[in-house]
């Protein structure tokens, strides 16, 4: 497929360019239609990652919040639930410091550190910089921890085959409603931290699931304490399910992309 | 505020369809933007200032067309419009709908400044 003439035109967006195509304006002006996605570059390289992680097996998670929603204390109470069962290894998205990777090699796992400087967000050529330091191969599952912000990482696919959105119950129940690009691209929200809910009587879990269903999204939402144990069963499972479908799909030599990759989907559909 | 990441891959993909098409400059860009695309339209325009200097874009006019959030219905089949953070059916309120536009992040087109050898080039 070209990436630049317009030639990724389908019977659902043809009738967007017609009858122009690239036509000359005036003297030595020329229009060029292209109907492409502004963020094409990352999302080639996003593919590039993703089938990197199907060759190898991996299933390739990517844990989204606002700094401070407990990412990092769910991965290391979830290395302490799977480690056993499966090999896990972790990216992780912040704009300084190496103290996260740090907590999770504590716990035996590989984790690369990627420090963003001033950007708020991953992208898919941080992720791909960062895969060239990890072994991916022996691995059954990798966790990308995104840098906390509910905002930017919503916009860039990092290759990765899930979405997982924390919502921690100190940060109120509308959250979903306030950053609805984020929420909408949840393929499972865990409403975090659950055991500090006694003390937060405005946080209503059945109200940030219902925030997150006016979304029209139809993913699962768990409460979890990640200090506590609270919940983790269910997440765990949910992950255990996922790991095992990511087998079955790479046997197969098929794909997953999280549920919505937003922009992407809509090049072809009415405008 | 990652417009300015967006700018600058938008930016980099227009230079080369210019360099494509032997263009000494980029006159207009249009490109279109939904609500739900987690892009704000006035940082765009903020970050594309910064991001075009110094490119053959330098002058380029950019264009935001804005785009309507529609869903369609999976209960009732109605096609409505929605807002953002309430993307229910507007006739059942059903939340099982599916996103018809509104979430767009596209390079439309562009408007190149041909060299004149080109254009030549090109009648003949």
């Amino acid at each position: 497929m070209c990436d630049t003439c317009g030639c990724n035109v389908t019977p659902g967006n043809e009738y967007l360019i017609r009858p122009d195509g690239k036509h000359a304006l005036t003297d030595g002006k020329v229009s060029v239609n292209l109907l492409k996605n502004l963020l094409s570059e990352n999302d080639h390289q996003a593919a590039h990652n993703r089938a990197h992680f199907d060759n190898r097996g991996v299933l390739a998670v990517n844990l989204m919040s606002s700094p401070g929603g407990g990412k990092t204390a769910l991965l290391e109470a979830t290395v302490e639930l799977l480690k056993d069962e499966f090999r896990i290894g972790v990216i992780e998205g912040d704009l300084e410091t190496e103290n996260d990777a740090q907590r999770l090699r504590a716990r035996g796992v590989p984790a690369i550190q990627i420090t963003t400087g001033s950007a708020c967000h991953l992208d898919a050529h941080m992720v791909h910089d960062a895969l060239h330091k990890l072994e991916l191969a022996p691995l059954d599952v990798l966790f990308i921890e995104n840098v906390g912000n509910l905002v930017c990482p919503a916009s860039f696919d990092l290759g990765h085959h899930y979405n997982v959105v924390l919502l921690s119950v100190t940060e109120g129940d509308d959250k979903p409603a306030k950053y609805p690009v984020m929420f909408r691209g949840a393929d499972v929200m865990l409403i975090s931290k659950t055991d500090l809910l006694p003390a937060i009587d405005e946080f209503d879990p059945v109200r940030a699931t219902s925030n997150l269903r006016n979304l029209a999204n139809r993913a699962p939402a768990y409460s979890i304490s990640s200090k506590t144990g609270e919940g983790m069963q269910t997440w765990v499972d949910w992950l255990r399910e996922q790991i095992t479908t990511q087998r079955l799909r790479v046997v197969s030599g098929q794909t997953a992309r999280p549920r919505i990759q937003s922009h992407k989907a809509h090049v072809g559909h009415g405008l | 505020m990652h417009e300015l990441s967006i700018c600058q891959g938008l930016i980099s993909q227009v230079e080369r369809i210019a360099l494509e098409h032997d263009a000494r400059a980029v006159d207009k860009i249009v490109v279109r933007i939904g609500p739900l695309s987690g892009v704000e339209i006035p940082l765009l325009h903020q970050a594309y200032v910064l991001a075009r200097a110094g490119t053959l874009a330098e002058n380029a006019e950019l264009v935001i067309e804005p785009q309507l959030i529609r869903v369609t219905c999976e209960t009732c089949g109605a096609e409505t419009t929605a807002k953002i953070n309430r993307l229910l059916c507007g006739v059942c309120s059903d939340y099982r709908t599916r996103l018809v536009s509104g979430d767009e992040m596209i390079l439309a087109s562009v408007e190149l400044d041909l060299d004149a050898s080109e254009m030549i080039h090109d009648a003949v």
